[in-house]
């Protein structure tokens, strides 16, 4: 019988009744009193020398207030990178700076040169067109292993090139690897590319700037994910504003998927604005714009290896990856190929030995970052590709090759430098076998075969690793920042409860999903419950939500801020009743004293606190309110197992999915409505970069696909109903709730899938090709159907 | 002034007059003229569907309509096919089977999925979604979507029966 409240129950959305009747604040929808609008010139060419900018008849144009230029910024900071990585021979990254406007050269299209600030977004426009701009275009680097060639062009003229980092990991391994490829039985070697992506949340971005100058105080309004950490990085390096005058509030907020967690210029630049003509400055981003500013995701180029004994155990995988930073490095960019991916290459694999290779790379392209999944989508990808093509070489059977390899045993110390505390890959196999029917797959294959066309069934595993943590050991690699969460739980004189949290809903549903918690902890209704999120000045200093960590993270704060208030809240009740406090039980809302019929209710401790009369004043204080920061022991670890059918059309090469399965292990759920809601949109994610979706650039760096005319988001009819399961369960062995995270699992899990089983849809038609290169559109697909 | 024009609305019930430039868009008169903020924009060049509100009984982006073409017309936003005490079965439907996460895309698909019913009181899932194909949602992978057309559909239709 399911739960119908507290954990475990699926309520439906509290937060629903407003976006369901159009009464939801997104950023764009805050208009202030005397509000001006910016509007961003932006460089039309990849790379180049800005040798004037005329903005003097544009000055005199209707409506125009200020126009701004990098000339404006002299003395201000630039946007700073959140992740320092230390390369194969100990040396930090090669780091260029960032200007809030371009200076002296523009380095991608879209490059942000001057902005316009005017009575009307439309008086910006048109005086950007009356600007005079003499940019001397140079010869552009878009290719990463062109860019490292001795003579290429150098997207940063200061730096030595337009290498960022060479990583090794771990580099003692290397010479173990090399010699386990000598000695292996079968070798299997595979190059492929992660494609460029956007991340593309429905609401673009949008940022408002605020200055009060009565008491000095700046309020920036901005589709974030993380709104203290803006404030942080905003305040601290680039404006130089204390935090106390400092707000940042991130409002209802449609979508992230990773690339609303960074600092961008345009929120420094209408932070910056506004203090400087007194007045509200807005930005709303277009479509295109957002194409060329928002942080594009994974784009890396690899080699990965599998060298197996003649058991078909794998002895050892060695990779190399070029990884595409773009023309400056993007807030956490530099731990997204390294930290974020290497980390997982073990896979749920026992794989003794592993050497990975990562060159990060300066490109004039938009910079890349953090996409859902962010390294570990990539990471999975080589790898499951990787196995299906050795089982494939081996004519073996590739769950069995899977199951022969898995990880049986936790925890278990991987050979790249994480601890995997729990976990059962065979069992989430089983089930996934189950949900898909895969026993019944030879006769969907005959079936469709009868109807002309070539059916496929791809499978693959995944291991992620979310709430990315301790501080002290991400602080050793390079972060600098710390990544714990807080809330602060605030009782209610009535006993009504406000939760102050950290981490920020962005789609994932926390207004349900945290009261549940808290209402089952203290056994009071869920509507008694509330949190409050996304706004500096009433949150605690929480990290904000990415990398699957809200309730990981922010969630095992919130439930020892509530273990001090029931702590607090049992030594009032036994003040009350006139007994131990060590004799306190609270269950069902109500405080008794074991053994006896003495019972007071909930509401009469909050009361008590808030009206201590009858209190123990002597020993605690009157109310009823504890923060908490946490601080987790280990990243958390969900894992899974995947399935895809396609069709192949041979004829068009129109890959069609008819079956998808996803079995995962998310350790404890509180919510499995909203649960399934994350695995589903995850999929549609990862399905859309297997077959659809594709940031492209020409040869001198023009962005092609800067549209939904050209990149192809996925539809409701280009995606089938999936199979989600998540009954197996093995608890995270380290967190107060034992969950383990499930926004990211989805995207991870499915374009192996999805990309083996097109593989297997053109072996089943007499076609053995070893690889095909995401999106699987049809041309390309009937060009490795008829080559 | 000369080069406004004289525009005349009837926006979920209610009538506006005044002048507006030539280019003017549809969703920014709702937006920001006339503070509905229900169609959101998602795209500006018809591609999403965040914007769709129903013109005169047919469903429109309302991002690449400039508002002298809809002058004189019947306007319904999300906030005309019902409010937090009153909300229309669509709506009831997407919350009871999750058909949505952030919310963005929700007004201009349920706005959309209205039309679409009427259009075709019983679809099938393949009819949903080639219906729908208008409107992106990047949250939902569209299952749950899909899920609320249907259960709204069979609501409708039994509300039907029941009232003949």
């Amino acid at each position: 019988m399911p739960k119908d409240h507290g954990i475990g129950a699926s309520p439906k959305r509290r937060e629903d009744v407003r976006f369901l009747t159009g009464k939801g604040q997104y950023t764009d929808d805050i208009n202030l009193h005397g509000q001006t609008y910016v509007h961003f010139l932006r460089s039309d060419v990849a790379h180049g020398i800005i040798k004037s900018i005329d903005t003097s008849d544009a000055e005199n144009m209707p409506g125009v207030v200020r126009i701004f230029t990098g000339a404006d910024f002299e003395g201000v900071g630039g946007l700073p990178c959140g992740w320092q990585v230390t390369d194969r021979h100990g040396q930090p990254m090669q780091e260029p700076g960032h200007p809030v406007l371009a200076r002296g050269k523009v380095r991608h299209v879209g490059d942000p040169i001057a902005a316009i600030v005017a009575e009307t977004k439309e008086q910006a426009r048109d005086a950007a067109e009356a600007i005079g701009l003499d940019i001397e275009e140079l010869p552009a680097v878009v290719d990463m292993v062109s860019a490292l060639a001795p003579d290429a062009p150098k997207v940063h003229d200061e730096l030595t090139s337009n290498l960022c980092y060479d990583w090794g990991f771990v580099e003692e391994n290397k010479a173990a690897v090399d010699e386990a490829f000598e000695k292996a039985a079968h070798v299997t070697t595979l190059e492929l590319i992660n494609n460029r992506l956007v991340a593309n949340p429905m609401e673009p971005r949008v940022a408002v700037g605020d200055y009060n100058q009565a008491n000095d105080e700046s309020t920036l309004y901005t589709t974030s994910q993380n709104p203290h950490v803006i404030r942080l990085l905003m305040g601290a390096f680039v404006l130089g504003i204390p935090e106390h005058k400092l707000r940042v509030v991130a409002p209802d907020v449609g979508g992230g998927f990773g690339t609303k967690i960074f600092h961008y210029a345009e929120e420094a630049f209408v932070t910056f604005a506004s203090r400087q003509i007194r007045r509200p400055v807005k930005w709303t981003s277009t479509r295109s714009e957002a194409f060329m500013s928002d942080a594009h995701g994974r784009d890396h180029k690899t080699k990965i290896e599998l060298a197996l004994d003649a058991d078909n155990n794998f002895m050892a995988i060695r990779t190399d990856t070029y990884a595409n930073m773009g023309a400056y490095l993007s807030t956490f960019a530099p731990s997204v190929p390294t930290w974020l991916h290497g980390t997982l290459m073990a896979g749920n694999y026992k794989t003794p030995l592993i050497y990975v290779n990562v060159k990060a790379v300066f490109t004039n392209t938009v910079p890349v970052d953090a996409y859902r999944g962010a390294g570990r989508p990539e990471a999975t990808f080589q790898l499951e590709r990787l196995v299906d093509k050795a089982a494939r070489e081996l004519g073996v059977d590739p769950i069995a090759l899977r199951r022969q390899n898995f990880i049986t045993q936790f925890p278990y110390a991987t050979p790249v430098a994480v601890e995997y505390d729990t976990g059962d890959y065979i069992a989430t196999m089983d089930r996934m076998e189950e949900i898909m029917d895969i026993s019944g797959f030879e006769a969907r294959r005959k079936a469709s075969e009868a109807k002309g066309k070539w059916r496929g069934l791809g499978v693959n595993c995944y291991i992620e690793a979310c709430g990315i943590a301790p501080s002290n050991l991400v602080g050793q690699l390079g972060a600098r920042a710390g990544l714990y969460d807080a809330a602060t739980v605030r009782v209610n004189a009535t006993g009504s409860i406000s939760v102050m949290v950290g981490a920020h809903s962005h789609g994932q549903g926390h207004e349900t999903t945290f009261p549940q918690v808290i209402a089952e902890m203290i056994g009071i209704d869920e509507s008694q419950v509330d949190i409050v999120h996304g706004d500096s000045s009433k949150i605690p200093f929480g990290m904000g939500t990415y990398g699957s960590r809200s309730l990981a993270v922010c969630g095992s704060a919130m439930v020892r801020a509530a273990e001090k208030v029931i702590r607090k809240a049992k030594k009032i009740a036994a003040h009350l009743l006139e007994a131990s406090e060590a004799d306190i039980e609270l269950k069902d809302g109500k405080f008794s004293v074991a053994g006896t019929d003495k019972e007071c209710a909930w509401g009469d401790v909050t009361l008590a606190a808030y009206v201590p009369h009858n209190y123990p004043l002597e020993d605690i204080e009157p109310g009823l309110e504890e923060t908490a920061f946490y601080d987790p022991a280990n990243f958390t670890y969900p894992s899974g197992a995947y399935a895809c059918e396609v069709e192949v059309d041979p004829e068009t090469g129109k890959v069609t999915i008819e079956k998808f399965a996803a079995a995962d292990d998310f350790g404890n759920v509180v919510n499995p409505m909203i649960v399934e809601g994350q695995v589903h949109g995850g999929i549609a994610q990862g399905i859309g970069q297997a077959l659809l979706e594709a940031a492209v650039y020409d040869e001198n760096g023009q962005l092609q696909s800067a549209s939904y005319m050209d990149y192809a988001m996925p539809r409701a009819d280009d995606v089938p109903f999936y199979i989600v399961d998540h009954s197996c369960c093995t608890p995270c062995t380290h967190n107060p709730l034992g969950v383990k995270g499930c926004g990211e699992a989805g995207a991870i899990g499915s374009p192996p899938a999805v990309v083996n089983a097109v593989i297997d849809a053109l072996a089943s038609g007499g076609k053995n090709v070893p690889h095909i290169d995401m999106p699987l559109t049809p041309h390309r697909v009937w060009k490795a159907i008829n080559q | 002034m000369s080069n406004k024009m004289h525009i005349k609305l009837n926006v979920n019930g209610e009538g506006h007059e005044f002048l507006a430039e030539p280019r003017e868009l549809l969703i920014y008169t709702l937006r920001e003229r006339l503070n509905i903020t229900g169609p959101h924009i998602g795209c500006e060049t018809s591609h999403c569907g965040a914007c769709t509100v129903t013109i005169n009984g047919k469903s429109v982006k309302a991002c690449t309509m400039f508002v002298a073409q809809a002058d004189g017309a019947d306007i319904t936003t999300i906030e005309g096919l019902g409010g937090p005490d009153n909300m229309h079965v669509l709506q009831e439907a997407f919350r009871e089977h999750h058909g949505l996460q952030c919310g963005y895309c929700t007004p201009g698909m349920i706005t959309r999925a209205s039309k679409l019913l009427e259009e075709n009181p019983n679809p099938t899932e393949e009819e949903v979604r080639f219906g729908m194909a208008g409107n992106i949602c990047r949250c939902t992978g569209y299952q749950n979507i899909v899920k609320s057309i249907l259960a709204a559909a069979s609501e409708l239709n039994a509300a039907k029966e029941a009232a003949e």
